[in-house]
């Protein structure tokens, strides 16, 4: 990549940096919600109807891996700038763009939510560090301590959304040119795995509650009929 | 060990300045969120602006002594963590013996975090995420869809965020009474049936979103989400859909490349 292309990626690392920050810090108003956070990815680079199409399909996965408290989950923020960006950066109809797009933003979620492991894990190192300060009762340790936090988390964003901006836009061109599927079939594709992952998601969420399987197979009932009425 | 007062320091309003610093606060409540302390620091970091308050002041022994005490571990959900903001500041400013602190502090973490997790991350928030995906099979422009999503979740986030404080605060270590309200306790699975008819409707759309118009590839698309799911909810608990998805895309990519 030359140095104006490295460039602009500048303000796609910016959003990401904030929108993971989101996911658990500050403020968690589900802003890196993939739905949200593609869909701004791609309105920055002049598309957001493309964003909003990787996002909608991330956000089925996304429905799966809730962030519960000390669980371990994909980090959606910046990954789904990294996907929405690459989507808006293609032409409409470029075979196997949607494909292309949606794993490159998983697989930068999977790293994403591994280098939030590794945040946690130096958090607590920087806290048991101040732990003179901590037992002390001095408010300004403890509010360094959140600037601190508050501050990685947002420098492990910038350089997990630069890092999946860089790696992904150099291998694009490649990609794509050597994908031979119909972007149809490739949309196809993304739809069943993201819609499966989707169902399956929303079962093992409400299939605890009395009676909600029965809302479910309605819905789904309903919804099938809607969607054969628009096709 | 210290002996309750006699009055509280404060009556049973906290200057808004002092309550408005808690509220954006609470935001940041896990920016240095780990394994070992989890909400910890967070917790005495939202505190601050009240125990200020204490006699002595900033920087007096009670207030050290009480930063001190609320840094260690705990942990609840975030959104409803303000309720233990609230509740533990007013004890503190009330003078409460610090045995029953300890034990609110070790009691509440267990409900605190399992009703919002109930709540808000296996209720509402995959029900937002249903209508925003609703919303986006039925046409939707890309602004519609991301003010449905971020208006109806945040209506919840910051309501939750502010009754907490306020309950807390006003209930101080009887807060335990406000969390019986039917809505906390019969609210998810309410929500939970929402989220199964919303999310039942809007998966399908959804999906026809993407495919367009045109039946030339709907049925193996069916067939193909059908058997996913099966396999995916079979799997439960072994492997995550998210990553099956992963390397099943990534095998397409390079069937495709190969061929």
């Amino acid at each position: 990549m030359t140095p104006p292309e490295l460039l602009n990626l500048l303000p796609l690392t910016v959003l990401g940096a904030l929108l993971a920050l989101d996911v658990v810090s500050f403020p968690q108003a589900m802003v890196s919600r993939p739905i949200v956070a593609a869909t701004a990815a791609g309105a920055l680079m002049g598309y957001p109807a493309r964003g909003l199409a990787i996002g909608a399909a991330l956000e089925f996965f996304a429905l799966e891996s809730l962030p519960f408290g000390a669980s371990r989950y994909p980090e959606w923020g910046s990954a789904a700038v990294v996907g929405g960006a690459l989507f808006a950066m293609t032409p409409d109809g470029t075979p196997a763009a949607m494909t292309i797009s949606v794993l490159a933003a998983l697989l930068t979620a999977s790293v994403g939510g591994s280098s939030m492991v590794l945040l946690r894990l130096r958090n607590a190192r920087v806290v048991r560090r101040q732990q003179a300060g901590i037992a002390r009762g001095s408010g300004g340790t403890i509010a360094r301590l959140q600037i601190a936090g508050l501050t990685a988390d947002l420098l492990r964003g910038a350089l997990i959304t630069f890092t999946g901006l860089f790696v992904f836009r150099s291998l694009h061109p490649a990609l794509l040119a050597s994908v031979t599927m119909p972007a149809m079939v490739s949309r196809a594709v993304v739809t069943s795995v993201a819609s499966a992952v989707g169902i399956a998601a929303v079962w093992k969420i409400i299939h605890v509650t009395e009676g909600a399987r029965w809302w479910l197979a309605g819905g789904l009932a309903v919804g099938l009929v809607i969607a054969g009425g628009l096709l | 060990m210290r002996t309750p007062m006699a009055t509280p320091v404060v009556g049973p309003t906290l200057p808004l300045g002092t309550r408005l610093a808690i509220t954006l606060r609470l935001f940041a409540i896990q920016g240095v969120w780990n394994y070992e302390t989890m909400l910890g620091n967070g917790l005495a970091f939202c505190m601050e602006p009240a125990l200020r308050r204490l006699p002595g002041g900033r920087g007096g022994e009670e207030y050290r002594a009480a930063m001190a005490r609320h840094s260690g571990y705990f942990n609840a959900h975030p959104y409803l963590a303000s309720v233990a903001v609230g509740a533990l500041a007013r004890a503190e400013l009330d003078g409460v013996p610090l045995s029953q602190i300890e034990r609110f502090r070790t009691a509440a973490p267990g409900p605190l975090g399992s009703i919002g997790d109930r709540l808000v991350w296996a209720g509402w928030l995959p029900l937002c995420s249903a209508l925003a995906l609703l919303a986006f099979g039925l046409g939707a422009s890309p602004v519609g869809v991301v003010l449905i999503f971020l208006a109806s979740f945040n209506v919840v986030h910051l309501a939750l965020r502010l009754w907490g404080l306020h309950a807390g605060w006003r209930d101080g270590l009887r807060v335990a009474q406000s969390l019986g309200h039917p809505l906390l306790r019969q609210g998810p699975a309410h929500v939970a049936r929402a989220t199964a008819f919303v999310a039942g409707i809007a998966l399908p759309v959804a999906a026809q979103g993407f495919i367009g118009p045109g039946r030339a590839v709907l049925g193996a698309v069916l067939a193909a989400v059908a058997a996913g799911a099966v396999l995916i909810t079979l799997l439960h608990g072994r492997l995550e859909g998210w990553r099956l998805a992963t390397v099943v895309l990534a095998a397409f990519v390079l069937y495709s490349m190969v061929r």
